[in-house]
């Protein structure tokens, strides 16, 4: 009978005593001194704690990696201007938070598509409010990476070792420009329509690529049907996914290759390490 | 060979053509239409030959893609060909010329519509300025060719206009290019036309 119950887990089990008190711990475990329930509710809520972390660690061995990205030693001078490129990947969550849900009411049919739009806006409720932090989230998103880039830039951060961090976070840049055009299509109002038409004209006009790029981007020859639904797929599935892998490997050289000292602080640094010698 | 390799290799072959097997269809799927010919031939009515005249445009409405409701529609200008002020295409050596002249609005500076001001006889686009002259040829501003044509032929007193195409500054016909494709001088050879045409 016994076996066929799955053991209790470890967290419900009555803890065994700790090794530094084992004397104390066996006069508890004779029922001589009982503690009272408030603390021992709360040293159960904090063993509780602990062991949940402690059988997630013993299962997936993350604390070593939560532990070298999270508390990474950060070079002195750190300011405001380095939480820019978190900024932007919250800009980016946000999108792609409202991006979801503005997706359970939009059609992508050409026919239907400014309709459902209005009807996100008009109808759903505080439909208003997760098309607009979409719609101004995209901008403020836009501003924050070229505000990062610039930080990168003018604090020479893109330097050896980190020039592989700078192709990717050039690439992420063009990414999300690439999610701006494609999601101006999907109002298909007069403006975001001609808008469109115009854009994918100026990619018509590179010599050579130019045509067949034009070609790719619409589906065809001309701006029909299949060239909404193509953008709404780039927009929705094919960059986004693209962002987030990219953004994992740009976190991930970040952690392991750590951020860089303002530039005014490196002539105080040096002299610093040389008074050590 | 070793047994190493032998197992290395088959799963690098083995993992290929599992990948192959659906990357290259969902490639397929995104460059085709690059490949089809993307204006079906089919001729519409835009009305009756004494609607039209040689001196001025009359613009009417038609549709350019299937299915798309309003945004698949364009205006086209329309007059009737003037043998005496049209210049004479290379395309027409030998042959009828087309009996209408049906310009396209789109611009070829970057497709925006342009439209015609009969009082200075010239398409003015309003995007960037570019100016065309009476038979669309490019006045002025940023486009690099002619404004589009359409072909036109007149059935039982209706003017009917089909597939759109385009012509370089000598009104020579060449298949239908995007906007801010070059068709003169060694420029043309740097936009090359649809695979499909």
């Amino acid at each position: 009978m016994s076996k066929l119950v799955p053991p209790i887990p470890k967290f419900l089990r009555p803890a065994p005593p700790r090794p530094g008190r084992n004397g104390a711990g066996g006069e508890n475990g004779d029922g001589n001194d009982k503690p009272g329930t408030a603390v021992k509710l709360r040293d159960g809520a904090a063993e509780g704690g602990t062991q949940v972390v402690g059988w997630l660690d013993e299962r997936t061995g993350m604390s070593p990696f939560l532990r070298g990205a999270l508390y990474r030693k950060v070079p002195k001078g750190t300011n405001w201007f380095y939480t820019l490129g978190s900024a932007t990947m919250f800009a980016f969550v946000s999108q792609a938070v409202t991006g979801v849900f503005l997706a359970m009411y939009y059609n992508p049919d050409p026919l239907r598509a400014y309709d459902s739009a209005a009807y996100i806006t008009n109808e759903v409720f505080l439909g208003e409010l997760v098309r607009g932090m979409h719609r101004w989230g995209s901008t403020v998103m836009i501003v924050l990476i070229f505000l990062h880039l610039g930080r990168t830039f003018v604090f020479g951060a893109y330097k050896y070792p980190r020039e592989l961090n700078w192709v990717i976070g050039v690439l992420l840049l063009v990414l999300t420009l690439a999610m701006g055009f494609t999601g101006y299509l999907l109002p298909f109002d007069q403006r975001s329509f001609w808008a469109t038409v115009v854009g994918v004209n100026i990619n018509a006009s590179a010599p050579v690529m130019g045509p067949y790029l034009a070609d790719f981007l619409r589906g065809g020859a001309e701006f029909g049907a299949v060239s909404l639904s193509r953008f709404y797929a780039m927009h929705m599935l094919l960059i986004p996914g693209l962002i987030a892998a990219l953004i994992g490997a740009h976190l991930y050289l970040v952690a392991k290759l750590g951020t860089t000292a303002p530039p005014w602080l490196k002539a105080e640094k040096k002299s610093l390490s040389q008074e050590k010698i | 060979m070793t047994r190493r390799g032998v197992m290395t290799g088959g799963a690098l072959l083995y993992g290929g053509i599992a990948s192959a097997a659906f990357g290259l269809p969902a490639l397929g799927f995104a460059l085709g239409p690059m490949f089809e010919d993307g204006t079906p031939d089919v001729w519409q009515d835009v009305g009756a030959e004494d609607e039209f005249n040689p001196e001025t445009y009359v613009p009417k409405v038609a549709n350019i893609v299937a299915d798309l409701g309003e945004a698949g529609k364009t205006t086209v200008y329309l007059r009737r060909l003037d043998p005496g002020r049209d210049s004479k295409s290379k395309s027409d050596k030998g042959k009828e010329p087309l009996p209408y002249v049906a310009i396209s609005t789109r611009c070829v500076h970057l497709g925006c519509p342009v439209r015609y001001i009969q009082a200075s006889q010239r398409f003015v686009c309003p995007c960037h300025g570019g100016v065309y002259d009476f038979e669309g040829k490019v006045e002025g501003g940023p486009p690099v060719r002619p404004l589009d044509r359409f072909y036109t032929r007149v059935t039982t007193g209706r003017v009917e206009i089909g597939e759109r195409f385009s012509v370089n500054s000598e009104l020579e016909r060449f298949s239908p290019r995007d906007p801010s494709n070059h068709l003169d001088g060694l420029w043309q050879y740097l936009y090359p036309s649809r695979p499909s045409t």
